[in-house]
């Protein structure tokens, strides 16, 4: 990334509540326009750090840029960011109307041109006839899009948004999503946006960052980041993931063959870890990858025998999960249900063969390296 | 059966209890109807005299003039202390804030007679003034701060942080955003202080004796009324009309704390 690209710089951050490192020694960049998206559980630090760039925490060391300003002295009134609040933090004593002027005070405009933008907010958000509403009348997804009106009226250079959706029912967050998605494309605001949920960040984002205990882990798009995870925390936060522990025993051209102990010896793609021989590694197949039938596959591609120890079924797929001699974790494999069969029998126990083609695993550096 | 008669005699509890702790409220307002100067059965007649006695009573509005500044000061002086000093406990982060927060509460468990005697002696004694009704607006302030921040305090824990926060974010400072937003939403809680306050310091009696001086409070006053006989049903219509003030204030209190705006409203779902 070029000095150019970035518009808000994040430099050496850390904020620490007296021995917790919630943001430890954090630097990147986010782009101008961009939908970016902090990921992680819980406690991982998303939080402060949006935050911080809110202005609402002072970082413990280290300093935010935003359009090549310097944010350190700049008190959260004079930020060019705006929030929307996990639980919307509408205004209870002012109607829908107050509440989306309300941010529209400082720019004094007059009383015409207010009532103007309000209208043009309120006609955005598919609001129009609910001005005089009280914050106790409207429904969950009504509270949701008068606070993103009442942070985007004010023109900032960044609108942030804590879980905005986390309060949703699953129906309505979907919708939500790509409301927002198309909503952020058509004002061009730079979007930092924090969520624990995986499959929303996918969704949304230009990129990701995930994050865990203060660090950032890997930032890249969705399909980087569920395709290719530089580590094991990724892979296993991102989705669901099968692993299994080994070490190289040789390297050919671009790929590596992995001694996995009673597993066998299992081939994958060197990738750019720059894995020599005798490293210790983590083998990564995401289920949808894997095949299973109930006798040994031909050769080519990587294949393990099991037993199939249950199965779930899913409507659109079945997952099955498969004991393996050697390994701790069952290996899960998910299964598209491309042809109508009723009959989902019991083959609990069943020897079964799990196969992949060589190019679907990815190789991670062992945990504890 | 068992059960039934379990009944019967919690009730007969609950009946006895609210005759003892009304009857003698109730024997006030009807005695001060009583035609004759004796609080005593039977009753000799129904008249309003009293209530006109007490109306053209020199002594008696002197009295009451001098209570109603004494509670209007105090309250709002109170009120303002406790709205900042919750605002503070609530909101900041200081190192040794239980201990502060209990030794502003500390008063309301501390006999007023002590206060009242330890003030008496600070004043004349150390600071050499005479008792006037600013010694007792400064008593009666020691007095309602902790109710007023008890009000507060309670009044500010189910406010979310939040919506202050979101008033700077919106680009109003800190001193806007008290007003526009934290003081709208504490108003009820205000009032309710104001009015627990007057209250309060209206019918306080230790203190205004100790410190009144010359300026009798109301409470003081009647209370050397008590000693003329013929006084005595005066102030008993005096008290009736108190009592409808008070009830009627703090019910008044009540209501605009429990309705008012909910803080609360504006938050999840």
């Amino acid at each position: 990334m070029t000095a150019n690209d970035s518009f808000i710089a994040i430099r050496n951050l850390s904020k620490h509540f007296g021995s917790v490192k919630a943001v430890d020694d954090i630097s990147f960049d986010i782009r101008r326009g961009e939908f970016f998206s902090l990921l992680g559980p819980s406690g991982c630090g998303k939080t402060t750090l949006l935050r911080i760039l809110a202005g609402f925490e002072v970082p413990t060391q280290g300093e935010v840029l935003i359009d090549n300003q310097p944010m350190a002295t700049v008190p959260p009134h004079l930020r060019p960011t705006n929030m929307v609040f996990q639980n919307y933090a509408i205004f209870p004593h002012l109607d829908v109307k107050s509440n989306i002027a309300y941010g529209l005070r400082k720019k004094r405009l007059s009383k015409e041109e207010t009532a103007r933008t309000v209208n043009a907010a309120l006609e955005m958000i598919k609001l129009r006839g609910y001005g005089n509403r009280r914050a106790d009348q409207l429904s969950g997804g009504q509270r949701q899009r008068v606070a993103l009106a009442r942070a985007l009226v004010c023109k900032p250079k960044v609108l942030l948004l804590d879980e905005p959706l986390g309060a949703l029912d699953k129906k309505l967050r979907e919708e939500m999503q790509l409301e927002l998605r198309q909503l952020q494309r058509s004002v061009g605001i730079t979007f930092v946006f924090v969520t624990h949920d995986q499959e929303e960040a996918l969704t949304m984002s230009d990129r990701i960052a995930v994050m865990s205990r203060g660090r950032v882990l890997q930032i890249d798009n969705s399909a980087r980041l569920y395709e290719a995870p530089n580590c094991r925390e990724v892979a296993d936060f991102i989705g669901t993931m099968n692993f299994i522990d080994g070490s190289i025993a040789a390297t050919e051209n671009g790929y590596a063959v992995i001694d996995a102990g009673r597993v066998g010896q299992l081939k994958a793609p060197r990738g750019d870890g720059g894995f020599q021989r005798n490293n210790r590694v983590t083998l990564a197949i995401r289920p949808e990858k894997l095949r299973i039938e109930a006798s040994r596959p031909g050769n080519g591609g990587n294949f393990i025998a099991g037993r199939l120890g249950a199965q779930a079924y899913l409507g659109d797929r079945s997952h099955f999960y498969v004991e393996v001699p050697g390994l701790d974790r069952r290996i899960a494999v998910a299964a598209q249900n491309v042809t109508r069969n009723l009959e989902f029998g019991d083959n609990a126990n069943r020897e079964v063969w799990v196969s992949w083609p060589v190019e679907s695993g990815v190789l991670l550096p062992a945990e504890d390296a | 059966m068992v059960g039934q008669q379990k009944l019967d005699s919690l009730f007969l509890y609950g009946v006895i209890y609210l005759i003892f702790i009304y009857a003698p409220v109730i024997l006030i307002v009807i005695f001060s109807f009583n035609d004759g100067i004796y609080v005593a059965f039977p009753f000799k007649g129904i008249t309003v005299k009293w209530y006109y006695d007490m109306m053209h009573n020199a002594g008696l509005g002197k009295a009451l003039k001098v209570s109603l500044k004494i509670g209007v000061v105090v309250s709002i002086v109170s009120t303002v202390f406790g709205v900042l000093g919750a605002k503070a406990v609530m909101r900041y982060h200081m190192p040794g804030i239980k201990t502060i927060v209990f030794l502003i509460m500390l008063p309301l468990v501390i006999p007023t007679i002590v206060f009242a005697i330890g003030l008496l002696m600070i004043l004349t004694k150390f600071i050499g003034l005479q008792p006037t009704t600013w010694s007792v607006i400064a008593g009666h302030v020691l007095l309602c701060v902790p109710f007023s921040m008890a009000v507060m305090m309670s009044r500010l824990q189910g406010f979310d942080k939040n919506l202050e926060e979101a008033s700077l974010d919106l680009g109003q400072n800190a001193w806007q955003t008290f007003w526009r937003v934290t003081f709208p939403l504490a108003m009820p809680g205000i009032l309710a202080s104001f009015l627990l306050c007057f209250t309060n310091s209206f019918d306080e009696y230790l203190i205004a004796a100790f410190l009144s001086g010359n300026d009798a409070t109301l409470p003081v006053y009647i209370f050397s009324q008590l000693r003329f006989p013929n006084r005595l049903p005066g102030t008993l219509a005096l008290g009736s009309c108190i009592l409808m003030i008070s009830f009627a204030i703090v019910t008044f209190a009540e209501w605009m704390r429990r309705k008012g705006v909910n803080p609360d409203s504006g938050m999840g779902i």
